[in-house]
């Protein structure tokens, strides 16, 4: 029963993997919670399936998943559904929720700091273990409660992020603020991430290769909360720091990596999150054609 | 009747000296649209920067800067722009002479840069000696031979024309 649910999400990224066969190569960022300012390419759609293990101190450990499809509409715009789900071992899998992402770029053009606008809206229950921000007082107890009594608690939230990324000598450095107001009367939340991160070669090969230095991208990413409207600040708060390493496949596959470790008493000791994802071109096109009718 | 033969002889005199004229603006007026779309497609080379036009590629004398840019331009660019660089529905022709003369540095600015608002993205997340393995190859495959001249009234397009940096939703 828990393998089920589990590898339904699982059977969802596959299918959609091997349904779209035109891929082109990505050039992911290897952040698992930060954000940069580059989006998906327009018409092309990004399928992506994440896991996290964490310890849980005084509970049992979990499992969570996520998976993402990430579509660029516009260059400036690009919008992510996500289906996520988590198994708490010695309890039960279940599915915990969706949410639906935008990013919007503002400006035309590239500069030393570039502004991303994202809005968020997320129905989940209090079950879920995703950890894909740290926000408010969230802390390792919060996810103590068992299943069946957590997944009763049905939470609908609106974020807000600013995101504001670099690009300087081949790094990138980014950092994330973000509000985030459950819909129900509850206080304004608050969090951060912040990441850097380059490639292990800054030129190209001139021959065909997937184990290329260019092709991975190392760096660390560090997230935690900042406390609420009425307690900013960093008590009783958690914060994680995160080395992260993708590879960037010719295939049009990347794998990303990251184990994290929290930074206090309130955080999860270790967090291990791994990831997969395939980048399919002309996504928005095929779909087109597939209406249009034209062959 | 004299009167109508008069106006009759007016009516063909007139048809005579105005149509010829009409399929001439026609054609020109075509020509004029085709140029326009086409420098408004290649409008954004103009827009760079004089610093930015000014800089140099740095791995002009590299001798895998052009094979590894092809590697990189099969990649990243050619689902917008074709196999051959020659342009597609969502992307420009990269061998028009507007691309091939223009200064390395602003084909980097624009690389880096992108045309945001007609779909083009930003590439600054390719390192910068990546993008200029794209320049030394983009630059390398010299201009496209000119397509034959298609008739006014046909429907087809120049591919500058059709797509641009645009997105075709």
């Amino acid at each position: 029963m828990f393998i089920r649910k589990g590898l339904i999400l699982v059977s969802v990224f596959l299918l959609a993997t091997i349904c779209f066969p035109r891929t082109t190569a990505a050039q992911e960022n290897p952040y698992f919670v930060a954000y940069d300012h580059y989006l998906e390419e327009p018409g092309n759609l990004e399928i992506e399936y994440f896991s996290t293990f964490g310890t849980q101190r005084g509970g049992n450990d979990f499992h969570s998943f996520w998976t993402e499809f990430e579509y660029g509409v516009t260059a400036w715009w690009t919008a992510e559904l996500y289906l996520h789900g988590q198994t708490t071992f010695g309890d039960s899998t279940i599915f915990t929720g969706i949410r639906w992402e935008n990013r919007f770029r503002p400006l035309k053009r590239e500069h030393f700091i570039n502004p991303i606008l994202y809005v968020e809206y997320e129905h989940k229950s209090g079950a879920d273990k995703i950890l894909k921000e740290g926000e408010g007082h969230d802390v390792e107890a919060d996810l103590l409660t068992p299943n069946a009594l957590a997944r009763r608690d049905l939470i609908n939230e609106m974020e807000l992020k600013l995101i504001l990324s670099s690009t300087f000598k081949g790094w990138n450095f980014t950092e994330n603020t973000l509000a985030a107001k459950d819909l129900s009367n509850s206080p304004w939340e608050f969090g951060y991430a912040l990441g850097a991160s380059r490639p292990l070669a800054l030129k190209a090969s001139a021959k065909r290769c997937t184990l290329c230095p260019q092709n991975f991208v190392a760096g660390v990413e560090m997230y935690g909360g900042l406390g609420d409207r009425y307690h900013f600040g960093l008590r009783d708060t958690s914060h994680y720091l995160a080395p992260v390493l993708g590879w960037n496949l010719p295939s049009g596959w990347t794998l990303r990596i990251s184990p994290g470790f929290g930074l206090n008493d309130n955080s999860h000791q270790f967090l291990l999150r791994w990831g997969v994802s395939r980048e399919i071109s002309g996504f928005g096109s095929m779909v087109g054609r597939l209406f249009r009718g034209r062959p | 009747m004299k009167i109508r033969a008069v106006g009759l002889c007016l009516a063909t005199l007139l048809i005579c000296t105005c149509f010829p004229s009409a399929i001439e603006a026609q054609q020109t007026g075509s020509s004029t649209s085709k140029q326009k779309a086409k420098e408004s497609v290649y409008s954004e080379i103009g827009k760079a920067p004089e610093k930015a036009r000014a800089q140099h590629n740095p791995l002009e004398k590299d001798p895998d800067a052009v094979a590894a840019g092809q590697i990189l331009f099969e990649q990243r660019c050619a689902e917008c722009h074709g196999d051959t660089a020659e342009g597609r529905k969502k992307g420009p022709s990269l061998r028009a002479a507007e691309i091939q003369t223009a200064e390395p540095g602003a084909i980097f600015w624009v690389l880096t840069n992108g045309v945001v608002r007609k779909g083009m993205p930003v590439w600054s997340k390719l390192p910068a000696p990546q993008r200029w393995q794209l320049v030394s190859f983009i630059q390398s495959l010299g201009a496209a031979p000119p397509k034959p001249e298609t008739s006014p009234t046909s429907s087809a397009q120049p591919p500058a024309a059709k797509g641009a940096f645009l997105p075709r939703r």
